[in-house]
């Protein structure tokens, strides 16, 4: 899987995930942050799954730059996925953490460091079970 | 309260059953069980069914149209890798609260081929955003082990050498076959760091269980094989930083075992053998530190140096584990019981731990988006 093109900010395609916005200014990941103890969710959320604070949640855009804490290398996945990628949980810089696919590496272990920085950039793709749809998603490049 | 006590405990030789029901599954291990105490189907009082596959069939009642009809409660539960434990433990909850004094608890699953995770309406966002599979979600869990205190490749592999070794002397295990390192190391990778091999076993299984009171205990005879029920612990996911990217099994596994030391009054030090959830190879490693087997860094070493091995210090899963027994989801929890049990009391033939008084029996699943749950026994030759 590579990644060619630049932020399709003039996307038309329907958002692949609930948390995946279309804003005026392009794209975007809604968050929601936590006015009791400061927790940063992905998604939008009213009662704050840390401190159970209830109706303190106000809605954040996420940070598009973080570091990438975990991964793993995946190569087998369900039919028709194309392998391998690699599936990687980021540290994004407000302290939200976050699933994605890391584009524009190697797919190997031993070429991947942990910590190093990542950033978001949007893009169209296609999901498995929807060929010929594209749909908007986010992925994860090297940043810097 | 009383005390509780296993009397009789069985589980059908895991394996593929395409051509059988999940009711029959679970009967044939009820029936087993029930042999193995002596007591019959009319004697029990209540009935604890544990399967996830068909949640929603009446998995408990079906069963007793196979073995005896006796208008007893029946009480069908689901709870992801933790069904088995949740079902036994609904057992002994039942007879600790003296509500009944002799009860059954049956965990079964029938289970297809191939990869688990993912599946939902809507598009799919498998590849696209990560991945939604079992594999890798607890290669994460490896991998964060990797980062923290730099586990290789090698040791986790070698989990999968040690627990397809046990199986060879487990008649009952699904696979018995030797798989030397270098065999491990080099099958298909499926979500680094684990290969094929270090995968579970999706098979069809089941497993049952006879509790009783102390008091019905004596009253029966039955205390010569009987097993003491020293904890039965759960617990579900608290809330982790990172639940939201990756699912948290340690979490769980360490509150759930903290409550069952305590419960027990005893420390990890006591105990002989262990029967803990290996999911996947890198998830045997990690409990080690969670369930208190060595200090937090240490599990390298502790695979590295046979301590888990049989005729280690302290030997884990010599049945051969979900890795090469089989992991039939639901009954589980109630087979990792009844390998415990079946070394308490001396009848472990080939695979004895030799002198084993207390064992300790550990279940935990769950997935992303949803949660966690985990089961921990400590039980203890009465
Ligand atoms: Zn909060």
């Amino acid at each position: 899987m590579t990644a060619e093109t630049e932020t399709p900010i003039e996307s038309g395609a329907e958002p692949l995930v609930p948390f995946l916005k279309t804003g005026d200014n392009g794209p975007y990941l809604a968050g929601s942050k936590c006015g009791a103890c400061g927790h940063v969710f992905v998604g939008e959320r009213t009662v704050c799954a840390k401190c159970s604070a209830r109706d303190r949640m106000e809605a954040v855009h996420l940070s598009e730059t973080g570091k990438l804490y975990d991964f793993t290398v995946v190569h087998r996945s369900f039919p028709g996925v194309d392998t391998p990628f690699v599936d990687a949980i980021v540290d994004l810089d407000d302290g939200a953490h976050i699933k994605g696919t890391l584009l524009d590496v190697d797919p190997d272990p031993e070429s991947i460091a942990f910590d190093m920085p990542v950033k978001i950039v949007y893009r169209e793709a296609e999901p498995v079970n929807k060929a010929g749809t594209p749909y908007l998603t986010y992925f994860f490049v090297p940043a810097g | 309260m009383s005390d509780v006590y296993i009397v009789g405990i069985d589980m059908i030789t895991f394996g593929r059953y395409p051509d059988r029901t999940v009711p029959s599954l679970a009967a044939e291990a009820a029936l087993m069980a029930l042999d193995d105490s002596g007591l019959s189907i009319r004697d029990m009082q209540a009935l604890y069914c544990g399967n996830l596959g068909q949640a929603s069939g009446m998995v408990g009642q079906r069963m007793l149209a196979e073995i005896g009809q006796t208008g007893i409660p029946v009480t069908n539960v689901a709870n992801a890798c933790a069904t088995g434990a949740t079902a036994f433990r609904d057992a002994w909850m039942a007879v600790k609260a003296g509500v009944y004094d002799t009860v059954l608890a049956v965990g079964v699953e029938q289970m297809g081929k191939g990869l688990l995770g993912g599946g939902s309406g809507g598009p799919s966002t498998e590849g696209l955003i990560g991945s939604g599979t079992m594999p890798a979600m607890f290669s994460h869990i490896g991998m964060e082990h990797t980062k923290r205190y730099g586990t290789t490749f090698e040791q986790f592999a070698r989990v999968s050498v040690k627990n397809h070794h046990h199986s060879t002397m487990n008649p009952k295990s699904m696979y018995r076959k030797e798989t030397p390192l270098e065999m491990v190391m080099n099958a298909e990778m499926i979500a680094y760091p684990n290969t094929k091999l270090m995968c579970s076993v999706n098979v069809d299984g089941s497993a049952a269980a006879v509790l009783v009171s102390e008091q019905k205990m004596k009253q029966l005879g039955l205390s010569a094989r009987a097993i003491k029920v020293r904890a039965s612990e759960m617990s579900s996911n608290p809330f982790e930083e990172r639940q939201m990217a990756m699912p948290d099994f340690s979490s769980a596994t360490r509150i759930a075992a903290a409550r069952a030391y305590e419960r027990a009054g005893l420390g990890p030090e006591d105990i002989d053998l262990v029967e803990l959830h290996d999911c996947f190879a890198t998830a045997e490693i990690v409990h080690y530190e969670n369930l208190g087997l060595c200090a937090d860094g240490e599990a390298g070493r502790l695979i590295d140096d046979g301590d888990t091995a049989l005729g280690g210090r302290v030997p884990v899963n010599v049945s051969g584990g979900l890795l090469s027994k089989g992991h039939p989801l639901g009954a589980t929890g109630i087979a990792n019981i009844y390998e415990v049990s079946t070394h308490l009391r001396g009848e472990a033939g080939e695979r004895q731990v030799e002198g084993a008084r207390i064992g300790l029996t550990h279940v935990v699943g769950g997935g992303p988006g949803m949660g966690t749950a985990c089961g921990i026994h400590i039980l203890e030759k009465a």
